[in-house]
């Protein structure tokens, strides 16, 4: 068994519910998220349009940070999950700056590192991850990629050709993709992130987590 | 995280977003930092001894005492840094043999313990012998305790700044000119004019290859990757520029004149100066590359 996730971005309305639905179920501290919204504006007045990424832990097959893990607290469970054993974690911070995709914060409540599981927990009572359940478009496809006739494998069948994942280049084999991705939703280098100028928002920068 | 203060009722609304922030801040700088100086004394002392062996002797009781000191220095400051400090131990009861920290985590145990093997051979066996012996292991230890780092950044996928073989090269050198500016620092005038001056060359070869180094990551690295050039913005015109330039001109181009300058007037009193110099600007420089990819957004 392989579970991976898939986004059709074409669906996705930014309504950020899984993004609620994850720090409810997780517990996810504030200034911390396993699962992000992240929303870019492209164009210029009055030819605008907003799109939204759901951004979560890429579940990778050969995942940065379980390696770079001293103490394997980071760890792979026999459906693919990339887990995290917080009771064994020293918070040294590796992961977080192995994971190209930024899915890795240490959690300023426990001290260790913390990321999405897929709801592991969940998955293991038979139920789906929390942001699944909450999306009410089903934007958020969710199965066993080792099975053709899942759900996820069917999707992926189906676009084959419009399906995309986070930095295919670095080689990490992500267990998470996307359908009607593109550059400015998938690359964070292909927009500018003006801080204090977000929408509604003054943004001031508060400790990434931890004691620094 | 976002705040927005209204100024009616005072009401603070809480959202979070994603802002890149530094984790790995001063306190890795100074690992690394402390790091070079603990390993690099014992490979120079190493040469030293094997150069000269008549002439240095006397090195063995304070190179040792200096290089504990430092390595445990690196020590502490890579076990606070740790938000589970005192689970620090996992490392040795669950070791992960994939992950650089690990590796170094279990090399530099190995390393002061042969440290201390070296001082208590020197200080209470009074046996040279022993201590070279335990010295030439220590060399070889050093290595990978010296190299360790480069090899957790270069485990960082993404951070394309930190690159495999360049930060084991720049490891090395780092090693070589805190090594180099310590003893001269450490010896005094009690060195001859002949080691005297190799210390000047290592110290000024040290200083030349970084910044050859540095200068070529600088100038080329943009050209290689997008995150390259994007990192290295922070060092052209952006927020770490004055910090980088600080750095580069501290640890290698003061150094390298002053080496010159010290070799054409034979004066140690500017090898002592290019030795401050030197250790000062190794700090800095590090702590800007360590810091800059940390800024760069992920997601």
């Amino acid at each position: 068994m392989q579970l991976g996730f898939l986004v059709d971005l074409h669906l996705c309305m930014g309504c950020k519910g899984c993004e609620i639905a994850c720090k409810v179920e997780n517990e996810v501290p504030l200034s911390t998220w396993r699962l992000r919204v992240k929303y870019v504006d492209v164009g210029t007045f009055p030819e605008t349009k907003r799109t939204f990424t759901p951004l979560r832990c890429n579940h990778c097959a050969n995942a940065p940070c379980e390696r770079i893990c001293p103490v394997s607290a980071l760890h792979y469970i026999e459906n693919g999950i990339v887990n995290i054993d917080k009771e064994r974690c020293i918070g040294c911070a590796g992961c977080v700056m192995a994971c190209p995709y930024g899915a890795i914060y240490i959690d300023p409540q426990t001290q260790t590192a913390d990321k999405c599981t897929y709801c592991a927990h969940r998955i293991a009572s038979a139920m789906m991850p929390s942001c699944v359940v909450a999306c009410p478009v089903e934007a958020n496809i969710f199965g066993d990629l080792d099975d053709p006739t899942s759900n996820i494998s069917k999707y992926i069948q189906q676009h084959e050709g419009n399906v995309q994942v986070r930095k295919p280049e670095k080689g990490t084999d992500p267990h998470h993709f996307y359908v009607g991705g593109g550059n400015v939703t998938l690359n964070p280098l292909a927009s500018v992130r003006e801080e204090g100028h977000q929408l509604f928002n003054k943004l001031t920068h508060l400790p990434v987590g931890g004691h620094h | 995280m976002v705040h927005e203060t209204l100024a009616a009722t005072h009401a603070v609304v809480t959202l979070d977003v994603a802002l890149p922030g530094i984790v790995w801040g001063w306190i890795i700088t100074m690992n690394m930092w402390a790091k070079s100086v603990g390993t690099g004394i014992i490979f120079l002392a190493f040469f030293l001894l094997k150069k000269y062996p008549e002439q240095t002797g006397f090195i063995r009781f304070p190179v040792v005492v200096v290089s504990i000191v430092f390595i445990h220095i690196f020590l502490f400051f890579t076990v606070i840094d740790l938000h589970q400090m005192f689970r620090f131990w996992h490392i040795f009861a669950h070791p992960h043999l994939t992950s650089a920290i690990t590796i170094g985590a279990w090399m530099a145990t190995g390393f002061v313990g042969l440290l201390f093997a070296m001082a208590y051979a020197i200080y209470l066996k009074k046996d040279e012998a022993m201590y070279d012996k335990f010295l030439g292991w220590a060399v070889v230890l050093g290595i990978p305790v010296t190299l360790y780092t480069a090899g957790l950044m270069a485990e960082a996928t993404a951070r394309e700044l930190w690159q495999m073989p360049t930060e084991s090269a720049q490891m090395m050198l780092a090693a070589f000119l805190a090594g180099s500016a310590t003893m001269i620092l450490l010896g005094g005038n009690k060195f001859s004019d002949a080691i005297k001056k190799d210390l000047a060359i290592i110290l000024g070869l040290s200083a030349f290859a970084a910044f050859i180094l540095y200068m070529s990551e600088y100038i080329f690295g943009a050209m290689k990757a997008e995150e390259v050039a994007a990192t290295l913005a922070f060092v052209k015109g952006g927020e770490y520029t004055a910090m980088f330039w600080i750095g580069q001109v501290m640890a290698f181009l003061v150094p390298m004149a002053l080496v010159c300058l010290s070799l054409k007037n034979k004066s140690y009193y500017l090898l002592k100066i290019a030795a401050v110099s030197a250790l000062v600007g190794l700090w800095v420089s590090k702590h800007v590359w360590l810091v800059i990819p940390q800024l760069l957004n992920m997601s």
